[in-house]
């Protein structure tokens, strides 16, 4: 761990925000993807159920 | 082949299939390798001490903040032009990664502020400009999920966009144009000079580099995602209408 000194908190904190953010965001994007992947092959399915 | 054969969904989709898993493995080895590199192994400076370590997320971020607006109105221009509906769709699917992206450049700002400038926020001309910004993101966003017509939100968000670049400009030129505030100029340039020390320079890169293939991956994938949700509306009205 490098030393950060006083302004350790600073520093730990903008790390630890952004990669919160950065996480949730792939996080929402692979589920709203998912989601919309599964409703259209639903709807895909119902138009055309032998397919 | 030509650019425009991409606002076909099923090329695009096609092609999102291809080379997205390039693009997340390349933002991760970028964002890991260059975060790893900035945070353990330089050293802190003279005159931030160790704070100098929030560049590598602060700098690529409000780069990133910036470029995602104008993404988003290249693609809003090719959309009132041309009447592509994966442009209007990318556009979209782009503002809350600039949502999210403006997010991290103010927080990250705030709490290196605070110990330089013994404020945690300024009236100063960027940082006015960046929170402006954030707010028409907020109203982009809003506007789309407001305006039932995907047609009709496409238009008006596209507007909105137009208006929302000159925030876009001026959030990268606003120590330029009022030489005051508390912000400092570019730490990056094309003039060397002007740029940070190389032991900064050069992880700095690297995070930047994750930052642009993340949101390359991101705009991706969601637009696929918005291109499904519009067939399956589309297919959902033809189920009601039968």
């Amino acid at each position: 761990m490098p030393d950060l000194g006083k302004y350790a908190d600073a520093v730990l904190s903008a790390y630890g925000v952004s990669s919160l953010l950065l996480l949730l965001l792939v996080v929402f994007t692979l589920r709203k993807g998912r989601a919309a992947r599964a409703a259209l092959e639903a709807v895909e399915k119902r138009k055309n159920p032998s397919g | 082949m030509s650019l425009w054969e991409y606002a076909n969904p099923v090329r695009f989709l096609a092609l999102s299939s291809r080379v997205l898993p390039v693009f997340w493995g390349l933002a991760a080895l970028c964002l890991v390798s260059g975060l790893i590199w900035g945070f353990f192994f330089t050293p802190n400076a003279d005159k931030f001490e160790s704070t100098v370590k929030i560049i590598y997320l602060h700098v690529p971020s409000a780069m990133m903040a910036i470029n995602v607006w104008v993404m988003m109105l290249v693609a809003s221009l090719i959309w009132l032009v041309r009447r592509h509906h994966v442009s209007a769709l990318a556009a979209k699917a782009a503002a809350p990664v600039g949502v999210v992206m403006t997010l991290i450049a103010l927080f990250t700002g705030a709490i290196w502020g605070q110990p330089m400038w013994g404020t945690w926020w300024a009236w100063d001309p960027r940082l006015t400009s960046f929170l402006i910004l954030f707010l028409f993101y907020l109203g982009y966003i809003a506007l789309w999920e407001a305006i039932e017509d995907p047609d009709t939100a496409a238009d008006l968000t596209s507007v909105l966009c137009l208006v929302g670049s000159v925030f876009a400009v001026l959030s990268r030129y606003a120590v330029n144009f009022w030489n005051q505030g508390l912000h400092q100029g570019a730490s990056l340039s094309l003039d060397k000079e002007e740029n940070v020390a190389d032991v900064y320079y050069f992880p700095l890169l690297v995070c930047i580099a994750g930052f642009v293939f993340l949101f390359l991956a991101l705009v991706l994938y969601r637009t696929g995602t918005e291109i499904r949700l519009r067939r399956t509306r589309a297919l959902q009205a033809r189920e009601v209408r039968a």
